[in-house]
């Protein structure tokens, strides 16, 4: 700062406007992003348990912390379940967002309603979407096995319950709320392609599957880089569902990062744990923003 | 050639027929959460019936406004979401026209470290914001829940874009005619970024009137506990069990008035989620 006062002032008052303006929103990052994580770094080098009395105040304990974290098994059950549940949902997501794209990309009567049906769960509250959701997967006359019957399907009912499809029921209702927000950037996309493409392979006679996946899919490939990114940041970030349908649960099945970050910090009370597992989360995150900046810098190049 | 023009035929009638179907599976959740909401407690679910009763009945609604505060969770969310809005419309316009219009030393630097914000999402940051909630004394308070959100690096950046877009003529124009900044920003930048900041608004209301994670851990009773929080404790009182029409007239009535708003400004709120994305 002393620096800009100097060499401005030598032409004029010093310009202290825009720093004025930006004011604001450099003090929340300040605050509410850099802070933190400072904070995050400092604490996961203590322990710290606020139900144990004698551990209440912090005491420097080094990198135990991560090393507990990494050989926990807790921990290990939990980056299986995310890796799976990311590695799931994302691509899950991002293949049905393309193809409700396509659909939708048709001019036929009733179109819009059909975007509609795709679109709106982005606008619901995952909280209220899970809530319904889990009379969906109601055991015996619950919608969602109603629905498998018609296809044969005769497994266990309490998806919720069952260790082996609680997972795998709250990556269903993940892709669900996602697949029609990425249909949207897809959709974006494909309007903006240049029609003579499609004219000109139909005219060869390709087909549409042709068309789909060996002119459209490739032209379209910075779209999906772009959504991977947003799914795959999605995926670690929303965990809402959890909370209202299995709770983890059962023994841990469907604990994912972002849940267990929250079950360690606010019911176990472990500070220190909770920053070391605060700080993995930055770190991936960061990862994955950094990954994407790059990848699309060399696209664009 | 009748066979490929046939065949043509048969492929259209087949895609309209998966969206279709597609569609309906999608909107099934929504559909029968509505459906069963007007359906009489008195008629339990059962294997093959669970959607209409015999009759329509707004009791469930009732029932679950007199069980649960809706009507302060609904308080606690109107102001969050427009405390939020209020204070991100003028912070990232100011910052915005500020990294749009004006030269100053460590313009780019602070512009990346804002930036900042993007890059680790505040969901993974909740550990050590909510001890700095604490130690500013706010918690449990409405404004805890909101004031992480007051500057917004997504915001200041689409506003940045679009003052950018603003011909150089134009503010010269103003310049020479002796504008102060402020008359600039209010008479010639502004203008033609309101459906920046329209956009904008949406997607955060949207994005504030749904969020769960972070009011779960700065709110304690129902003084500040916004929609989202009073729905999960009400599917998880001990009297609700599996009354399905009593959960669902709950889901309604915390999801009916952005649901509204948004049948209504469709095209509006996925252009703004078309901007959200682009970060």
């Amino acid at each position: 700062m002393s620096v800009a006062t100097r060499s401005v002032s030598r032409r004029k008052a010093p310009n202290w406007l825009p720093y004025l303006l930006i004011s604001p929103t450099l003090i929340i990052v300040l605050v509410f992003t850099a802070w933190p994580t400072v904070q995050a770094i400092y604490m996961s080098f203590f322990r710290q348990y606020l139900n144990i009395a004698k551990f209440r105040t912090p005491t420097f304990i080094g990198l135990r912390n991560y090393k507990e974290l990494f050989t926990s098994p807790d921990f290990l059950q939990v980056l299986k379940n995310t890796t799976i549940y990311v590695l799931g949902t994302v691509p899950a997501s991002i293949v049905l967002a393309f193809l409700f794209a396509l659909l939708v990309n048709r001019a036929v009567k009733g179109i819009g309603l059909a975007r509609l049906g795709f679109f709106y769960p982005t606008i619901l509250p995952m909280v209220s979407a899970a809530t319904i959701w889990m009379f969906f997967f109601t055991p015996d006359y619950g919608l969602f096995n109603t629905f498998l019957e018609t296809f044969g399907y005769h497994g266990p009912e309490n998806w919720l319950g069952n260790p082996h499809l609680a997972l795998l029921a709250v990556m269903i209702v993940a892709v669900w709320k996602n697949a029609g927000y990425l249909m949207i950037f897809y959709l974006a996309g494909l309007q903006n392609l240049p029609e003579d493409v499609f004219e000109a392979a139909s005219l060869d006679g390709a087909s549409w599957w042709t068309q789909l996946w060996k002119i459209a899919f490739p032209l379209l490939r910075r779209t999906t880089l772009f959504v991977s990114t947003i799914a795959i940041i999605d995926a670690f970030q929303v965990v809402d569902h959890i909370f209202v349908m299995t709770q983890g649960g059962p023994s841990g099945a469907s604990t994912v990062l972002l849940y267990y970050l929250w079950q360690v910090r606010f019911e176990d009370l472990n500070v220190g744990l909770a920053s070391a597992l605060t700080v993995v989360l930055i770190i991936i995150m960061l990862s994955i923003t950094v990954t994407n900046f790059v990848l699309s810098e060399r696209e664009g190049a | 050639m009748i066979s490929a023009k046939l065949r043509k035929r048969l492929t259209a009638v087949f895609l309209n027929l998966l969206t279709a179907v597609l569609a309906l599976g999608w909107a099934s959740i929504i559909i029968w959460a509505i459906v069963v909401s007007f359906r009489p407690s008195s008629e339990p679910l059962g294997r093959g019936d669970v959607w209409f009763g015999h009759t329509l009945t707004f009791a469930n609604y009732l029932k679950a406004w007199s069980l649960a505060p809706f009507g302060i969770y609904y308080r606690n969310t109107i102001i969050i979401v427009g405390m939020i809005l209020i204070a991100q419309l003028i912070t990232i316009t100011l910052a915005g026209f500020a990294f749009a219009h004006q030269e100053f030393w460590g313009k780019k630097g602070i512009f990346f470290f804002i930036l900042l914000q993007l890059m680790i999402p505040a969901a993974a940051l909740l550990v050590p914001n909510f001890t700095t909630i604490r130690k500013l004394g706010l918690f449990d308070t409405t404004l805890a829940v909101a004031l992480p959100y007051f500057g917004s690096a997504f915001g200041t950046f689409l506003m940045r874009q679009a003052f950018l877009e603003v011909p150089r003529d134009l503010v010269d124009a103003g310049i020479m005619d002796g504008c102060s900044w402020w008359q600039l920003l209010w008479h010639i930048y502004l203008p033609p970024s309101v459906p920046t900041l329209v956009a904008f608004a949406l997607s955060s209301i949207t994005w504030h009137w749904n969020e769960f994670l972070w009011p779960l851990v700065v709110t304690l009773s129902n003084r500040s506990r916004p929609l989202t929080i009073g729905l999960v404790r009400f599917t998880q009182l001990g009297e609700i069990g599996a009354r399905w029409p009593l959960l669902a007239a709950a889901t309604i009535t915390v999801i009916a008035p952005l649901f509204l708003l948004f049948l209504v400004f469709q095209r509006q709120f996925i252009r703004s989620f078309l901007h959200s994305g682009l970060k």
